[in-house]
């Protein structure tokens, strides 16, 4: 069943796309992220043009964030105040990453934009869960305790000024780290068409110390208001957003989410680390590869909208 | 014998300067709107013509040769070429072709160069290779050398994506003097106004043309998506993200876990 996408302008499977958003959707369901960044490429991967990808991603994750925040809200696990602080900077890093995104187009270097953010995110972060969740394997294999670093053994984020209570999350943090990590993910998130949850939870537990109980719903806010507008900016600078797109990935991706939860809770947490460390170090390479090998066509076409 | 070759000139140059004297071209297009429904996976139009005498001079010739040139909407494009810089592939220089129509067409019933000679083709703009593809280098906007590579670039892409295609075989007689012409929009056909210019050629030279059109327009809910996007950014975009909302707070109601 072959449907016409209004915006991106090209016809697609009905089917291939429900079954990308369940098979994304089952991904982030097992390992509680939005699931953008396998999301983006994929679209890319089926013809879709990268700018399109990004901006129409950007609906879905605010969509299954927002099914995802409601739960956690109904459990108490929401530091309101932390998300109200990370996102006031978060708001500003979506519209400053909008801005860059029309700028670099109009010169012909999103796609590069694009290409460069995701090698360079997720290599690094993909190895960094790599090897943490090794570790962790190891530890529990020699049957060492499973001892983290806790929450109270500061770093020098605790020596900066502008501190702060957050009651809900029994933290006392400076606000400068919480509105560098806002602006970071909602101006990263714009750009590569992510919400970012992979990298935003490990920054809130090493930097900020958040504690596991508060750290996944506080992040889910975050996503939903930092991708929310992004598409808002997107819509309204580049009209690149596919409703139809969305919609048919929002439906597919809360369907697998349920199911991705179920299997999910059935893992250990430090195999889950690995598995998901892998997937980000996996989709960091395959853009690494695409940008060294020869394209097969060294010129490419772009529609420009006069007016 | 000379006087008679005499006469003979004036006739060709009478039958030269006045077209009237030739031969008439009928066309009828199939279908002269194309919706792009939601289930849009390309159409083919037929175009039937017919070459009839003129009242005056009945005689037929021999052998017609037929060109339509179906020209899309205008729209300018952008070129990007790529090269390697410091171990990956960057745009690194990029044309801009300005106003070129969106589709091309060139269908004949058997390739143009031996329709008409090189000349001819270049004046009258026949073929991929003569239609004019403005660029815009520096501050001008001129048509480039048919080699120049962004040139060609252009052209062997939006040939690829089937946008912009030459057939000497899409043409054909049911009669010497009655043909058929299939007309291919692919599915994402570009959306306006189509040109449809039909010449006849005898002998190299072209006799008469005449022309069609024809409209490609989105229909329907695409339609209404695609010009909110367009007219009604802000809107649009909040509407998407409150579709957005609602799809998360269903989701939440029926998968609830209490």
């Amino acid at each position: 069943l072959q449907i016409y996408l209004p915006i991106a302008d090209l016809p697609v499977n009905v089917f291939l796309v429900l079954g990308m958003g369940i098979a994304v959707g089952f991904i982030s369901g097992m390992f509680g992220i939005g699931g953008g960044f396998l999301m983006t490429p994929l679209l890319i991967f089926v013809g879709i043009s990268p700018a399109v990808a990004v901006a129409s991603v950007a609906s879905h994750i605010a969509a299954s964030s927002f099914s995802g925040a409601i739960n956690y809200w109904r459990r108490g696990t929401i530091d309101a105040a932390l998300a109200m602080m990370l996102l006031s900077a978060g708001i500003l890093g979506t519209a400053t990453g909008v801005w860059l995104f029309t700028e670099l187009r109009a010169v012909d270097q999103l796609d590069l934009l694009i290409g460069l953010s995701y090698v360079m995110l997720l290599t690094t972060v993909g190895a960094a869960m790599i090897y943490e969740s090794i570790r962790a394997v190891m530890r529990a294999y020699h049957g060492g305790p499973a001892t983290l670093r806790r929450p109270g053994s500061h770093n020098w984020i605790h020596g900066l000024p502008f501190k702060l209570r957050f009651k809900r999350s029994k933290i006392y943090v400076s606000a400068i780290p919480v509105w560098a990590i806002g602006f970071f993910i909602g101006f990263v998130g714009a750009i590569m068409g992510i919400g970012g949850a992979f990298i935003l939870v490990p920054m809130l537990i090493y930097f900020l110390r958040v504690p596991t109980a508060t750290v996944i719903g506080t992040s889910m806010v975050l996503t939903l208001v930092t991708m929310a507008s992004a598409t808002v900016l997107h819509a309204a600078t580049n009209h690149l957003v596919d409703a139809l797109l969305a919609l048919i990935l929002m439906i597919g991706g809360v369907i697998g989410a349920q199911y991705g939860a179920r299997t999910g809770q059935k893992m250990r947490g430090e195999r889950l680390r690995l598995l998901l460390g892998l997937l980000v170090f996996a989709v960091g390479l395959r853009f690494a590869y695409q940008m060294v090998i020869q394209p097969d066509d060294l010129y490419s076409i772009r529609h420009v909208r006069i007016g | 014998m000379r006087r008679a070759g005499f006469i003979f000139m004036l006739v060709l140059m009478a039958s030269h300067a006045d077209p009237v004297a030739a031969e008439r071209l009928v066309v009828s297009l199939s279908n002269h709107r194309v919706a792009i429904t939601s289930n849009f996976i390309g159409e083919e139009l037929v175009l039937f013509g017919t070459i009839e005498p003129d009242a005056d001079n009945p005689k037929l010739r021999a052998a017609y040769d037929i060109v339509i040139t179906v020209t899309g909407p205008r729209q300018t494009f952008r070129t990007r070429r790529k090269q390697r810089v410091l171990g990956i592939w960057i745009n690194v220089d990029a044309r801009e072709f300005v106003r070129v129509p969106s589709y091309l067409a060139v269908l004949s019933n058997r390739p143009v160069s031996e329709i008409a000679d090189p000349e001819t083709l270049r004046r009258l703009q026949i073929g991929l290779a003569n239609f004019l593809l403005p660029q815009r280098i520096g501050p001008d906007i001129a048509d480039t050398v048919r080699d120049d590579p962004f040139r060609v670039a252009f052209v062997r892409q939006e040939n690829q994506h089937g946008f912009y295609r030459e057939s000497a075989s899409a043409v054909t007689y049911l009669t010497p003097t009655v043909f058929r012409a299939a007309i291919s929009l692919p599915a994402d056909a570009p959306i306006g106004n189509y040109e449809i210019d039909v010449k006849l050629f005898a002998h190299g030279a072209m006799i008469v043309r005449t022309n069609s059109a024809l409209e490609v327009t989105k229909t329907g809910f695409e339609q209404y998506v695609a010009d909110a996007a367009r007219d009604h950014g802000l809107l649009y975009g909040l509407a998407t993200t409150l579709m957005a909302l609602l799809t998360g707070w269903i989701a939440s109601v029926v998968f609830r876990k209490d």
